[in-house]
């Protein structure tokens, strides 16, 4: 049954995926401006935009380019960036790691503090816990993330100045410190091109990961250090709608009968929380969990702004900004794939923990 | 126990001693909900007082919040605040949220800002509404392939983190105020058109709604006069909370220069101009991004407050 209906999720997720091709496609020909000087830069010539619009095929009908534009992205072939000077694909494999991290920290972050929050002031409903709690999950909820992330910066990178809680406003890791991919201390060869490279960058490239493949504990250290600030600044709305949802629904199972007769059975009271209650509010949860890696994706760009990290935020945000129309086409596709695959994996946590969904 | 078994009790009790009770209308029990929580009434205080500033700004703003102060008073740029009842000398002007970077007074503009956030919040979601409502209605009421190709475009558009579609629509229309309004309503369609729509498939088979067509209404009839208010409630909660989350997406996007340009007193940019300021002038960038809280969270508060008290069946949960 749930081999069953995952085929179907992923079946439905075509039409979508689908869309947002079409979406793409469209925005990056509706941009104002002609496309060969958007892509090879104002200063190009006529021959060469000449030239390079029958090598892109753009004197083709529309629905012939939109087949080539999908041969192109089933490839992996993402074109070219202008400012870079490269394919927009290696500048993925060099900048998405940043982002992967931070969400993924961020949502740690909100998660281990979020869940114990909305627990414990459902367990203690309406006691000063449980007043607190909401009153920061609310304001949590209504900060904006730029804000956060600056108010966080001076507070430990300026007032805490000289103290054991300093830590660093921006970058990934500090001058000088360097960190040799895991793939070359092990001693691997790989060449320089192809798939498997490529994944073993992009691995290399998430710090945290590559300092514990290397054992390099002072690189451990200096990329947390860094981390915190960031990921505390995205992680904070996330955490405030975990701590919120945790709360609700928890109440609510509290509140029905099974408990009663679980307490009245005389189990300890932890275990009912903990295996009773828990586990049957961890849907909505779920649903939350989900709902919030957009506004993580999205929160990226602000966040990666503010600290001076090279991700995928503060590239797509930078090539809007110059005008470089190959990394925004490609960057939003591949957001918005990543988002759908998300999506589906909810999807299927969802049916996983409630049989009646696959029936659906 | 919720009001309804108050009600009927009472009524029953007042009934055996041959008393009768006044009836009360569901506006009336939604109201009296709403007001029993203390959450919702600061919601709605902070907004009352955003919604006084923003009205009469031009009157209670010390100075112009577009014109520099240079050569009218002896003061610095980005200057600190100075607070004449916290000991600031009384021969030096007051400024309680000090100077700006164009040497302007940071409080009047500030106060300048209020209109402009709630403007902001109103107008998109007004505005998402009405597409949404009429996308959603829709697809509902006439269901087969109009209603698929109307929500699979709805899925498109969730497909997308809603500030990084925002980002690309600006990109594609130029950044500027009316055009991140424009952003922001169009990423906020779909979960209109999903309440909506979810209102008008739990009321379309009904009885009253066949009557009304065995009466001969209309199409639009029916839809707006039989269907539609069923789907005010969760509209006016969905409303709230999507203006709070309008007003946080619109700052978001002057804070990185697509949204209102300078020198416009929007709380977004005010902060965005100043970020690089942040360890030189921290009162530049903590005064509006703490006005774009508070107005975040007035809506916020009001619009779980309106989802309580209009919900009954949340009302044991949420106590």
């Amino acid at each position: 049954m749930l081999i069953q209906y995952i085929i179907r999720r992923f079946f439905s997720a075509i039409p979508v995926l689908f869309g947002i091709l079409l979406v793409t496609f469209t925005l990056a020909r509706v941009i104002p401006g002609d496309p060969c000087r958007a892509i090879l830069g104002e200063k190009a010539t006529q021959e060469v935009c000449d030239r390079f619009i029958r090598e892109k095929g753009l004197d083709k009908p529309i629905p012939v380019q939109f087949w080539v534009y999908l041969n192109e992205i089933a490839r992996g072939d993402f074109g070219q960036s202008f400012r870079y000077g490269m394919p927009v694909a290696r500048l993925l494999v060099e900048r998405l790691p940043t982002t992967v991290e931070l969400s993924l920290t961020a949502l740690l972050i909100s998660m281990v503090v979020g869940i114990p929050l909305g627990i414990l002031s459902a367990v203690k409903h309406n006691s000063w816990i449980d007043v607190v709690t909401m009153i920061w999950a609310n304001i949590g909820v209504s900060m904006p993330v730029f804000w956060l992330g600056l108010m966080l910066m001076y507070v430990f990178s300026l007032a805490l100045k000289d103290t054991p809680f300093w830590l660093p406003p921006s970058g990934r890791l500090s001058a000088g410190m360097s960190a040799d991919p895991f793939y070359i201390v092990w001693g691997w060869s790989l060449p320089e091109t192809g798939l498997r490279f490529a994944i073993a960058q992009f691995l290399s490239r998430l710090n945290l990961l590559n300092a514990l493949l290397t054992a390099n504990w002072a690189l451990l250290k200096d990329a947390l250090t860094h981390l915190i600030l960031p990921s505390v600044a995205l992680g904070t709305i996330p955490m405030a709608l975990i701590a919120r949802i945790t709360r609700s629904s928890m109440l609510e199972v509290l509140g029905q009968d099974y408990i009663r007769t679980a307490r009245a059975k005389g189990l300890p009271y932890l275990k009912i929380v903990f295996k009773h209650a828990f586990r049957n509010s961890l849907l909505p949860l779920v649903t939350v969990i989900g709902l919030s890696l957009g506004s993580l994706l999205g929160g990226a760009v602000l966040t990666e702004t503010i600290f001076g990290l090279s991700g995928v935020g503060r590239t797509l945000y930078d090539a809007i900004t110059a005008r470089d129309y190959g990394i925004v086409q490609a960057f939003t596709v591949v957001i918005a794939i990543f988002f759908v695959i998300l999506n589906l994996i909810v999807d299927i946590s969802y049916a996983y923990l409630d049989p009646r969904i696959r029936l659906d | 126990m919720t009001d309804q078994d108050v009600s009927t009790k009472t009524a029953v009790a007042l009934d055996a001693e041959g008393l009768s009770l006044k009836s009360v209308s569901l506006w009336q029990i939604t109201w009296r909900r709403f007001f029993r929580r203390k959450s919702a009434l600061v919601g709605l205080g902070i907004l009352a007082v955003l919604v006084f500033i923003a009205i009469t700004a031009p009157w209670i703003a010390p100075y112009d919040p577009y014109k520099p102060l240079i050569g009218i008073e002896k003061v610095q740029r980005r200057e600190k605040p100075c607070i004449h009842l916290l000991g600031c000398p009384k021969d030096r002007p007051q400024h309680i949220m000090g100077i700006d970077g164009n040497v302007r007074d940071q409080f009047s503009r500030l106060l300048y800002g209020a209109r402009l956030s709630l403007v902001i919040g109103i107008s998109t979601v007004s505005f998402a509404i009405v597409i949404g409502t009429i996308l959603g209605a829709i697809g509902g009421y006439f269901g087969g392939w109009v209603d698929n190709v109307i929500m699979r475009i709805m899925d498109v558009l969730l497909a997308f983190p809603s500030l990084l579609l925002a980002i690309t629509i600006v990109t594609v229309l130029g950044p500027g105020l009316i055009n991140a309004l424009i952003a922001i309503s169009i990423v906020s369609i779909p979960a209109y058109a999903r309440v909506v729509r979810a209102s008008v498939l739990s009321v379309r088979e009904m009885d009253y709604v066949a009557a009304s067509r065995a009466l001969g209404g209309s199409d639009g009839h029916i839809i707006f006069k039989r269907i539609l208010p069923n789907a005010l409630t969760p509209l006016i909660v969905q409303g709230t909370l999507g203006i709070a989350t309008a007003i946080l997406e619109a700052a978001a996007l002057s804070f990185l220069g697509l949204g209102a340009q300078p020198p416009t007193p929007e709380w977004g940019s005010m902060l965005g101009a100043e970020r690089n300021q942040v360890f030189t002038a921290p009162h530049l960038v903590f005064y509006p991004g703490f006005a774009i809280m508070l107005t975040v969270l007035s809506f916020n508060l009001l619009g779980d407050g309106l989802r309580d008290a209009l919900d009954p069946r949340l009302a044991h949960v949420s106590g």
